[in-house]
């Protein structure tokens, strides 16, 4: 308490020191839709905040993510917001690195953020990051495949009917394939959509004891249902294909079905961009009756650094930027449909977005399906649907995703891509202390 | 020959950039140095500690790591190969006399002027892509299936790229060096009727030696470095088939954050890159004296 | 040009160059056209004529302003080569001309100070440029790349003067030409050429360094390589925009190579000398 006041005096002290001129605060964002059209709304933020100026610091997800965590780790101080994903927060707010959202305002009503995001943004009920976003994933499928083939798809498929499913729509003649799913290697690729399936097949990464669980055989279920699947339906190049690029393959028509995150419903269904615009169906992440669906959650959510001078003006943007006034401008401005998702409950009470967003109810059910801190059947002793969130995940979710690109290209078996990401596991593991 | 007086001038007109560079290269080389034994997780600054040679040795042991090394060598001796056997034929032809001279020059070295991460984000998508890459449309307007580069031929395809890269940069060198030779040398071989492929290797290949061994040296020095294309392309997979050292390290550093064991890993490179420059040094340096 | 060539021999030259040319060039050409399509139509398959499109040149401006970047690219990139040239001329003449057994050594150390692979470094250079206050200014960025590429300018340097035959510099001196004079009045004229292709040699590699550059920099000297990585990769569908970026970034080196061209093939073609 003494600390915070402190520091509030601090901020009285250099909020008059810098009365006579604006104050500017440095920006860190990731180059999505919907970062850049808060870019461009940014007048409304101005004229109410006049002694606040902007400026901005765009790059894509990765360099993004290199640039903000060596920022903040060393403390270089280059940034006064940072955007950052529910990956980060935990992991930051246990080191102390990222300062509490406590002054966001009377009207910002924190309890409208949609709990199952709040959650994966706050440690010891304080919440550190604001979602600007957020995302879940679900099945997007084409109708009109779906019913040549013969079938209907249920509102929660089972993963044994998507295998049936796939199977059934592919048509190689054609190019058009069964199912889209990742392949690319990488911890926020590859590994996204399979450790999120692999929950759904009742697998974790570690036990409570952190010791790697790749030798169990709820993996080998998990990797040999996606390997066979992806060579009986999948696209060619799939061991190289990210979000992009199946979204590009689906666009075109060239996906029965693509399991990917559920911002890729604006596009897929945007006549403008995609050929199948009015074909497009929606379902549930697949289960195996286990309790645990195939999906996975998401929000990029604005933080601010510990160490930053203008805390009290950070805020009042982050406020802004993540308000209930903000969707509604970006409404008036450019219509429902492009508002952000997935952050707050009263969006999707709004019947005017339930209209603009067809996909807006399947989204928020989806979201609400995953528990970041209850992932798996079994129990674990980490936070996190599709990632754990350890400082140690990216390397090592990067690496046993290059072991299972390989298994999906047939340059390994998937018993010897699961032995080699058990042993990698365990000694990362060891090395990074967890497993004594 | 020289006097004293203008050695010791050369001395000090030296001075300056062995200066800073000495300073560019040990101030990063201790820090790197310093930190490699350290425990020391850039996401977790309460745990520091002192770690002997654990991280070396678990550089050492990953999985990835002899892989890694092979990878390496066979992308810069892969590279080497076709931007130097290409970079002399490229620049031979440009000596010849053409229509529109110097719109295919400026159109053949090109390639240099693209940033590495734009090069390779465009081959990945737009040419090789088996969905909808050029090459794949290509594939299937003669009936063929497309090929699945990244996957079938992954560090070929990585290779490839870098290779198109500096193909300019060798073709260039190449280019220059043969400008300098002397007409009157040529004409007089040529008056002797020896062939094109004796001119070649008897007069024009020796001409251009230096120029090679600079190609070489240069290019190997960047080449060791390779990881944006990686990154970008494949990530190191599938497996670790385009895992090279640069890409370990950036593993390690920017995914890890275990600053000791990207410091480790450093080192390590280092030690090998020079073995790598002493070996090329033995084999092509007397090209140098000349 | 005394060489008699047969008009056949020109032509089957001429389609031979052109057609490789084409190869070559062709990625970028595809980028250019792909930059005049519409997202939609940028991945409908192989198609080299565009609908001429301008919408993605209006909304990559709109995203980012492309002056301040371009600017920064500019100074960063032609600054660092000044300054290295400026080192590395001393220092190349006088390995090229007063040799010693250890010159090759050095000129190996040079090199060899690039070998430190720059992820394995960042953190170290992180709190180095943060302690010196140089992070996310124009002129850390400058002193970097002048450090970095300071080894290929003196290389480069080195070999053109090598190519200088040292009987002229003699003769200078036996007619009692100071250093000074020798340098500024035989030397220099001969080696222009070399240098001009080394300054933009290394222009462009300056221009497209793109570790450094992109790690140091935030909002304030953000060169050009931050203002691609604003545009590549986002969710959704983004290869025109990309493209039409990447072709702002690349037009300017590629219109001062027009240009320049000739200097930069030229090199060393010392026709008085020969």
């Amino acid at each position: 308490m003494k600390l915070t006041t402190l520091f509030l005096g601090l901020c009285g002290a250099s909020a008059l020191a810098f009365a006579a001129h604006a104050e500017t605060i440095t920006i860190a964002t990731v180059n999505n839709g919907d970062m850049i059209r808060m870019q461009k709304l940014t007048d409304d933020f101005k004229a109410k905040n006049p002694d606040i100026d902007l400026q901005w610091v765009t790059l894509e997800e990765n360099v993004l993510r290199e640039r903000v965590t060596t920022d903040i780790a060393t403390k270089g101080g280059q940034y006064d917001v940072m955007t950052i994903g529910t990956y980060e927060v935990p992991i930051w707010a246990k080191q102390g690195w990222l300062l509490p959202l406590d002054k966001l305002g009377a009207d910002y009503d924190t309890a409208d953020i949609i709990p199952a995001i709040a959650g994966g943004l706050s440690a010891d009920g304080k919440l550190y990051a604001a979602p600007f976003y957020g995302e879940s994933s679900f099945v997007m499928y084409r109708k009109d495949l779906m019913e040549k083939a013969g079938l209907t798809m249920p509102d929660a498929p089972t993963w044994e009917f998507i295998g049936e499913a796939a199977r059934k729509m592919t048509d190689r003649a054609n190019d058009i394939n069964g199912v889209c799913l990742r392949g690319k290697a990488g911890w926020g690729e590859n590994m996204a959509f399979l450790t999120a399936t692999a929950n759904s097949f009742g697998a974790r990464w570690f036990d409570e004891k952190w010791q790697p669980q790749f030798d169990q055989p709820e993996w080998k279920n998990a990797l040999d249902f996606y390997v066979k699947l992806m060579t009986d339906a999948g696209p060619q190049g799939a061991s190289s294909n990210g979000f992009n690029e199946n979204l590009a393959l689906f666009q075109q028509g060239k996906c029965g079905m693509w399991i990917d995150a559920t911002v890729a419903a604006s596009f897929v269904s945007d006549p403008k961009a995609s050929t199948v615009a009015d074909k497009v169906g929606y379902a549930l992440a697949p289960d195996n009756g286990l309790g645990k669906r195939g999906n996975w959650l998401w929000a990029w959510s604005l933080g601010i650094p510990a160490g930053t001078q203008k805390a009290e003006a950070a805020q009042k943007f982050v406020a802004w930027a993540t308000s209930k006034g903000y969707l509604d401008l970006v409404a008036s401005k450019e219509g429902w449909a492009n508002v952000p998702p997935g952050t707050r409950t009263s969006l999707y009470n709004n019947a005017e977005y339930q209209k603009a967003a067809p996909f807006a109810k399947m989204t928020l059910d989806s979201i609400n399906a995953a528990d970041p801190t209850k992932p798996t059947v079994k129990p674990v002793p980490y936070v996190g649907v599709q990632f754990v969130a350890i400082p140690e995940f990216q390397g090592l979710g990067t690496t046993v995703g290059q072991l299972f690109s390989a298994a999906l290209a047939g340059q390994m078996s998937v018993d010897d891509a699961l032995a080699q990401a058990q042993q990698v596991s365990v000694r990362e593991m060891t090395k990074a202390g967890y497993i004594k | 020959m020289a006097t004293r007086q203008t050695r010791t001038l050369a001395r000090l007109m030296m001075a300056p950039s062995v200066i800073l560079l000495f300073i560019w290269m040990i101030v990063p080389l201790a820090m790197t140095l310093w930190f490699s034994f350290q425990n020391y997780n850039l996401l977790n600054p309460a745990n520091v500690s002192f770690a002997g040679l654990f991280n070396y040795k678990f550089f050492i042991t990953d999985p990835a790591f002899i892989q890694s090394i092979w990878n390496t060598l066979v992308i810069v001796v892969g590279v080497l190969l076709i931007t130097v056997i290409g970079g002399i034929a490229l620049a031979l032809l440009l000596d010849q006399p053409i229509f529109g001279q110097g719109i295919v020059r400026i159109l053949i070295i090109s390639p240099f002027f693209v940033m590495p991460p734009v090069a390779a984000l465009v081959w990945k998508n737009m040419i090789m892509h088996p969905g909808y890459g050029v090459l794949a449309d290509i594939n299937k307007f003669f009936g063929l299936r497309p090929v699945d580069w990244f996957a079938q031929y992954p560090l070929l395809s990585i290779i490839i790229i870098v290779a198109w890269q500096w193909l300019p940069f060798a073709t260039l060198i190449v280019l220059t060096a043969l400008q300098s030779l002397d007409e009157e040398q040529k004409e007089a071989a040529e008056m002797d009727g020896a062939n094109f492929v004796n001119r070649f290797w008897y007069l024009t290949l020796p001409h251009l030696a230096r120029a090679i061994t600079v190609v070489i040296l240069i290019q190997t020095i960047f080449l060791l470095g390779v990881y944006a294309e990686i990154l970008v392309t494949t990530n190191g997979g599938p497996g670790y088939a385009t895992t090279n050292l640069a890409f370990l390290i950036y593993r390690t550093a920017l995914l890890g954050y275990d600053i000791g064991g990207a410091s480790a890993g450093g080192v390590i490179a280092v030690i090998l890159a020079n073995i790598v420059a002493i070996f090329l040094m033995r084999a092509v340096g007397r090209n140098l004296d000349k | 040009m005394a060489r008699k060539v047969s008009t056949q021999r020109k032509w089957v030259a001429t389609i031979a160059a052109w057609a490789i040319a084409f190869v070559i060039f062709f990625p970028i050409l595809y980028t250019i056209i792909t930059s005049f399509k519409t997202e939609s139509e940028a991945i409908a398959g192989i198609s080299l004529i565009p609908s001429g499109t301008l919408e993605n040149y209006f909304e990559v401006q709109s995203q980012r302003d492309y002056f301040k970047p371009f600017m920064n690219s500019v100074v960063i990139s032609v600054g660092s080569t000044l300054i290295a040239l400026l080192i590395a001329i001393p220092s190349a003449w006088s390995m090229a001309f007063s040799p010693t057994k250890r010159t090759k050594d050095v000129l190996m150390w040079m090199l060899s100070t690039k070998m430190m692979p720059a992820v394995g470094v960042l953190v170290p250079m992180y709190l180095l440029f943060r302690d010196t206050g140089l992070l996310d200014t124009r002129l850390g960025l400058t002193i970097v790349l002048t450090l970095i590429n300071l080894p290929i300018v003196i290389w480069m340097l080195y070999t053109y003067f090598r190519e200088i035959p040292g009987e002229i510099l003699e003769a200078a001196r036996m007619d009692g030409a100071s250093l000074f004079n020798e340098i500024v009045y035989v030397l220099t004229p001969m080696a222009v050429p070399g240098i001009a292709s080394t300054l933009l040699l290394n222009i462009i590699l300056a221009w497209n360094e793109a570790f450094w550059s992109i790690r140091l920099s935030a909002a304030n000297a953000a060169p050009l390589t931050a203002f691609i990585a604003s545009f590549s990769s986002p969710q959704g569908l983004f290869w025109a925009k990309l493209s039409a970026a990447s072709t702002l970034a690349i037009a300017p080196i590629l219109i001062m190579g027009w240009f320049s061209q000739r200097q930069l093939v030229r090199g060393l073609t010392f026709g008085a000398v020969k």
